[in-house]
């Protein structure tokens, strides 16, 4: 029989419905795949077993009796950011020890309701904040990529980085993600997966650890264009307990694949082309386009004016959000708590204990910026600036571009403990650049793996969409993905 | 802008983070190099434009006035490190 976790969703979907395949060998060869790797890739924080095995049974249970649910008998990781009930919810971080749910996070209760088998909680950066997983608590996750002739560990990136590792590696079938400011769509190009950020709202964020509600959006990791679509589809919901998830339809996103992107109209935006970028990232976006120009869509140069400026006003509204929602964590209610000699005093120490330096950053940029005397010059300017972002892809929307194609990332996946990312943070800052202005605009935003570096590494594209127009976004990305292949690590491990 | 020594303390102090000499040090050199990077946003021209407060236009949802949710005060407090009963325990903050 061939390796049962080298499936993807919808070739292991029609095994289980034909009952050549049942739900607890799948999920027993992803655990047992689990067991022999994460030493290596540190890509899980905590394996469910016995709950997995407990969900795959009942999942046979219902296969038997012929009441499938979408993802029935799909084993998924699970970002650690998403609250679920009596397992790891930590989002990485120190400051969270122990911190164990009596809830379950809309997104997460969507997926059991329809039959997905959960193997465990993913390494991630620590409350999300970062672009390469080395903020974790729990440690650095390791790509399971290497560059052409090198043993040197690479970063999966972040924050996202166990989603994006497991799924290269077959350590799941798919898994849960968070996009803030290119969370999920950085790690999914280092890694050679598919990653999307739908728009805001789509996806309700409730249960999910608030990093910045403005900006934070729940997606997939997958292997393929058509997994990301399964997966969304049954992620997205609204609820009543997110007031800023959308009451609209979700549609059969998987439909959308295959359709001809004949006549459709994608824009290359100019802003996109930044100083410093390597020739191979631009060389990839060229391909791309003549990719499209092949299928019969047609291209246009559009201009997104304030496409520079969304870092920077990104790292003002971000930390000033993060500062507010972090305020929680005060040693009382849950997680760490270090002694002090009066409550004043068990706050700073806690917190001061419990958060890795990222975080501590960026709290006291968002405490700064909120602060008396700052707020206009700050966070009310960037903000400005925000309104700024999204009218300028309003306009390519008015007129007439349908989506629009860039390159994911700046380069390809940097080493493990990089000397240049680790002594300044705005190096760091810069993997999102062409990323954050998507979530600044609240739009869908989608990365697929487009080629190879010349060292063998994965690049990605991105295609950004209007609101609430995700089926573009999917039916444009499988045009790349028909033409580009997809792309698997060599097994080293 | 830039931040000194002191008004990095006292921004640990708002956000309740103890900080020793040394961390609030180097905290200053990485604060205003977060700074110096936001500086470019001055050369935007905000005459005018309305700062965003939505990414999507929704008017929020109403809901019936009635009593969805509680009772769960074991639950609210199962993860604190101390309590008696349903209640949070902390340092005395009185005489």
């Amino acid at each position: 029989m061939t390796d049962l976790t080298s499936l993807t969703i919808a070739e292991a979907r029609t095994a289980l419905a034909s009952r050549s395949l049942s739900a607890t060998e799948l999920t027993d060869a992803y655990l047992a795949a689990i067991d022999a790797a994460n030493g290596t890739f540190n890509a899980y924080v905590t394996v469910t077993h016995d709950q997995a095995r407990a969900m795959a049974k009942a999942s046979d249970a219902r296969l038997a009796k012929g009441d499938a649910g979408a993802l029935e008998g799909i084993p998924l990781g699970i970002k650690d950011l998403y609250a679920t009930e009596g397992v790891h919810t930590q989002a990485c971080s120190h400051v969270l020890d122990g911190f164990l749910p009596r809830y379950e996070s809309t997104v997460t209760a969507n997926l059991w309701a329809k039959g997905a088998v959960m193997l465990g909680k993913l390494n991630m950066d620590e409350f999300a904040m970062g672009s390469s997983n080395e903020t974790s608590y729990y440690g650095p996750v390791k790509s399971p990529w290497r560059a052409k002739g090198s043993n040197e560990a690479l970063v999966p990136g972040g924050s996202s980085g166990g989603s994006a590792a497991a799924v290269a590696a077959h350590l799941c079938a798919a898994a849960t993600a968070t996009d803030t400011g290119g969370s999920i769509r950085q790690p999914a190009a280092f890694t050679g997966t598919v990653g999307i950020k739908p728009t805001y709202g789509r996806c309700s964020r409730w249960g999910i650890v608030a990093f910045a509600s403005s900006l934070d959006q729940a997606g997939p990791i997958a292997r393929d264009v058509r997994d990301t679509a399964i997966m969304l589809k049954t992620m997205a919901s609204v609820d009543p307990k997110d007031t800023t998830s959308v009451d609209l339809p979700v549609p059969d996103y998987e439909a959308a694949i295959g359709q001809s992107v004949k006549g459709m109209t994608i824009g290359i935006p100019r802003e996109y082309r930044v100083h410093g970028m390597p020739d191979e990232i631009e060389a990839l976006w060229q391909q791309g386009i003549a990719w499209y120009r092949e299928a019969g869509a047609k291209i246009v140069d559009i201009s997104l004016p304030h496409t520079k400026y969304a870092l920077p006003a990104y790292y003002i509204v971000a930390p000033a959000e993060a500062s507010s929602n972090l305020a929680r964590y005060d040693g009382v209610r849950y997680g760490l708590r270090v002694p002090g000699r009066d409550i004043i005093d068990m706050y700073e120490k806690s917190r001061a204990a419990g958060f890795g330096s990222e975080v501590k950053r960026r709290i006291m940029i968002g405490t700064y910026v909120l602060s008396a005397g700052y707020y206009d010059a700050y966070y009310l300017r960037a903000q400005q600036v925000r309104t700024l972002i999204k009218r300028d892809f309003e306009q390519a929307f008015a007129a007439g571009v349908d989506a629009i194609l860039t390159p994911a990332t700046p380069s390809a996946a940097f080493a493990i403990g990089d000397k240049d990312m680790n002594a300044d943070p705005v190096k760091m800052y810069l993997n999102d650049v062409f990323t954050v202005t998507v979530n600044m605009a609240g739009l869908p935003g989608m990365a697929v793996p487009a080629g190879l570096s010349a060292n063998g590494l994965p690049l990605g594209l991105q295609l950004i969409g209007r609101p609430f127009e995700e089926e573009t976004l999917f039916k444009a990305a499988h045009v790349i993905e028909q033409a580009a292949g997809r792309f698997t690590p060599a097994k080293w491990w | 802008m830039s931040v000194d020594l002191a008004t990095v303390k006292r921004v640990a102090r708002l956000a309740r983070i103890a900080v020793t000499e040394e961390e609030a040090q180097r905290m200053t050199g990485e604060l205003n190099g977060i700074l110096g990077f936001v500086e470019q946003l001055a050369e935007v021209d905000v005459t005018g434009v309305e700062p965003m407060t939505s990414v999507t236009e929704q008017k929020m949802r109403w809901r019936p006035d009635v009593v969805a949710d509680g009772g769960k005060a074991m639950d609210v407090t199962a993860n604190a490190p101390d309590t008696a009963e349903q209640f949070f325990l902390v340092p005395k903050v009185v005489d």
